[in-house]
């Protein structure tokens, strides 16, 4: 029964967009048609993976996974959550929006590299973007634990830099989580942004330099507002998951880096505390929800073509 | 070849208040672009008065583009220079430079309105008057009432209309337009070739419009530059390069003409002596664009609308020899006109366009005629060129 709804909110793919809101033509019915699919789809593995999950996070915390729960509409569950996991919850959105924000940053300059600057080399680098893709994500995580282990030259080099202490180290800190969740959601922020940026056509940045505007603000009057639905997409597509993401945490982080997709899977599997672990999900993703809707509101995306 | 010209300047003075205008024009010094091994521009010389409005008028990548993009700035010159005024700005960044351009596909920023597309350049300036300029520039293209609307809600004609705008309110020395009416059909285009020209008269501005459509380019211009292959053909006003071309190229490119193989035979006086296939015809010195020795072979130029032809044995109201032989081998009717083709004697076609006043027959196929024309019409060109350059029937044989 619970099988799929073992999974954190955010790393399953449909969470934010559930049947984007198309222009559908009035009389025509062939959109509904099209519809269909995607609807019995989410029908299926959304709407009713989402009940059961609603209705576990409400059974009698009192149960357990061999006698069974009873359903009570035990609201406390989510009193209990919040109490007693607040902290990995907002370790969470923070380390998923610091992520982001590197991956921005990062993406951005790459992204506009690939679409202005790659020439004949844009295809070679795109596939190089989703290479990592090739070999799974676990796989990765776990080399990333071997690239940033104690006595691995990265923390070699760092201390010989003096960035770290002699004894300092990268594997169980705050940063080797964060740079792993980077790692891993980094082509989530290109794809988008490069679709967005690619479609720019440079001569409108050459007019901007024609109009007085030196390059720098030239970016920002043009080239910048009109990559927004690429940003908008792009930091959706890396916040949502990195927040549920917990290999990361799992592999590159200790206890005190525990995010909180670790706990609803702690909790899950096991704890076997469904009830709890069903009210984290649940608030996982209406707090998701709502940063999102507020985001893209603030955005002003819809008023970009 | 450079060749400074006296345009009528009627605005050139009228300075509107932004200071520090040298009325100097725009020059252009032995400017080359080099792309890779091939040449786009080739040490161009040209010298644009201020106030003018001047076309660069030629083929489909001849270089007019290439040339605008160098004096915008957008592109950097293999070498040459830009002169503005006396003010090098060879090396000067686009945004440091007073020249606005209205580009090709217009390049309107599809994010703003029309009004913070127009107000983009004084903001950059950070004028403090924006407001009100903006709404007077809006007034004199007509577009007060679309303020708010985006560009991909406009028509064509309004978007071309923004984008002049968008250019001309920065009040540039020198304003670039390059193919600005490509895109829209013949009626929409006529009038606005006669809006540009009307706004240009009023701010008093330096136009340099780039087409390729010679109408367009000899309704404009005060000056007109027929540009080919990387080099300026020949520059002047529109009357004189139709009615005395120094090449073939400008001669077929710019209207039609007939060329004619010669010989020469010698000067007489003001005039040149050319033997035509066994007639002696006569071109005034002044219209004869190579080395007058006898035995120099030449093409002798005339246009269509300039021939006379007549039943065999009627007078034809031209001095000299008339040319027997022709036979009318294609009738058109135009309406205002008709076109017919005469076959001569040396199996040559000429075009001949008589105005349809009515005063006598048309002609038909196969009638035989005499053909002459007035030797002040004539023109003379060197037989090394290309009889077929510039025409768009370059695969015929001439
Ligand atoms: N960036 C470039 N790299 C290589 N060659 C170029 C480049 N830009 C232009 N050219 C070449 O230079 C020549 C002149 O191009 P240009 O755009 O100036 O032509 P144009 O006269 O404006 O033609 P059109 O009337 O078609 O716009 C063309 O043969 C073109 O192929
Ligand atoms: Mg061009």
């Amino acid at each position: 029964m619970t099988a799929t709804a073992t999974r954190p909110a955010g790393s399953s793919a449909p969470t934010p967009e559930p049947a984007p809101p198309a222009k559908r033509p009035r009389r025509n019915l062939t959109g509904y048609w099209l519809l269909l699919p995607g609807a019995l789809w989410l029908a299926v593995f959304f709407v009713v993976p989402f009940y059961s999950l609603l209705a576990t996070s409400l059974y009698d915390p009192g149960g357990s996974v061999l006698e069974g729960y009873d359903m009570s509409w035990a609201f406390g569950n989510y009193v209990t959550a919040i109490q007693e996991y607040w902290r990995p919850l907002v370790r969470s959105l923070w380390y998923g929006a610091v992520a982001t924000a590197i991956c921005l940053v990062l993406g951005y300059v790459l992204a506009y590299a690939i679409a202005f600057k790659a020439g004949r080399w844009k295809n070679l680098m795109l596939i190089l973007v989703i290479a990592p893709f090739f070999t799974s994500f676990l796989v990765r995580t776990l080399s990333w634990k071997l690239l940033l282990r104690d006595d691995g030259f990265v923390v070699d080099t760092l201390q010989f830099l003096h960035v770290l202490g002699a004894d300092g180290r990268l594997l169980a800190t705050p940063v080797a989580v964060i740079a792993g969740l980077v790692y891993n959601f980094l082509p989530f922020m290109v794809l988008p942004l490069y679709a967005s940026i690619d479609k720019i056509d440079p001569r409108l940045v050459e007019a901007a330099g024609d109009l007085y505007a030196r390059p720098f603000v030239g970016f920002f009057k043009v080239t910048w507002p009109l990559s927004l639905p690429g940003v908008v997409s792009g930091t959706l597509l890396t916040f949502i998951p990195a927040v549920g993401d917990y290999i990361n945490a799992q592999l590159l982080g200790s206890p005190g880096q525990r995010m909180i997709g670790n706990v609803i899977q702690n909790l899950f599997t096991d704890a076997g505390d469904y009830p709890v672990a069903g009210a984290l999900s649940v608030m996982l993703m209406l707090l998701i929800l709502v940063l999102v809707l507020v985001y893209v509101r603030r955005a002003g995306t819809e008023e970009l073509l | 070849m450079s060749q400074v010209v006296e345009a009528p300047t009627a605005g050139a003075g009228d300075d509107r208040g932004t200071g520090g205008r040298t009325g100097g024009g725009l020059h252009l010094r032995s400017l080359t672009k080099e792309f890779a091994s091939f040449t786009a521009v080739k040490s161009l010389d040209l010298d644009i008065p201020s106030g003018s409005f001047f076309a660069l008028l030629g083929p489909s990548g001849c270089g007019k583009t290439t040339t605008l993009r160098m004096v915008a700035g957008l592109e950097t010159p293999t070498s040459g220079t830009i002169t503005l005024g006396e003010r090098d700005i060879t090396w000067e960044k686009p945004y440091r430079r007073p020249v606005n351009t209205v580009f090709q596909n217009y390049a309107l920023f599809p994010h703003l309105d029309i009004f913070e597309n127009v107000a983009f350049g004084l903001r950059r300036r950070k004028r403090s008057d924006v407001k009100p300029a903006v709404e007077q520039m809006l007034a004199l293209v007509e577009l007060e009432s679309q303020a708010r609307k985006k560009p991909a809600q406009l028509s064509g004609g309004q978007q071309q209309r923004v984008a002049l705008a968008r250019a001309l309110i920065n009040n540039p020395e020198v304003l670039l337009l390059d193919e600005p009416l490509g895109a829209l059909d013949l009626k929409l285009r006529r009038s606005m070739q006669i809006e540009i020209k009307r706004i240009q008269t009023e701010v008093g501005l330096t136009f340099v419009h780039v087409t390729h459509d010679q109408e367009e380019a000899m309704t404009m211009a005060d000056t007109v530059a027929v540009m080919n292959a990387g080099v300026i053909e020949q520059m002047g006003a529109p009357a004189e390069l139709y009615e005395n071309p120094r090449t073939t190229f400008v001669a077929n490119f710019l209207g039609q003409s007939n060329l004619i193989e010669g010989t020469v035979a010698g000067r007489e006086g003001d005039v040149v002596k050319v033997d035509m296939q066994g007639t002696v015809v006569s071109v005034p010195s002044a219209r004869a664009h190579l080395e007058t020795t006898a035995g120099h072979r030449a093409w002798v130029g005339i246009r269509p609308e300039k021939v006379l032809i007549a039943e065999v044995g009627e007078v034809i109201d031209a001095p000299g020899n008339s040319i027997p032989g022709g036979v009318i081998s294609d009738v058109s009717f135009v309406g205002v006109s008709t076109q017919y083709l005469v076959r001569m004697p040396w199996g040559q076609e000429l075009q001949v366009f008589e105005q349809n006043t009515g005063r006598r027959r048309l002609f038909r196929t196969g009638e035989s005629v005499d053909v002459s024309w007035r030797p002040d019409y004539a023109f003379l060109l060197d037989h090394e060129q290309d009889a077929s350059a510039g025409t768009d029937r370059s695969d015929l044989p001439s």
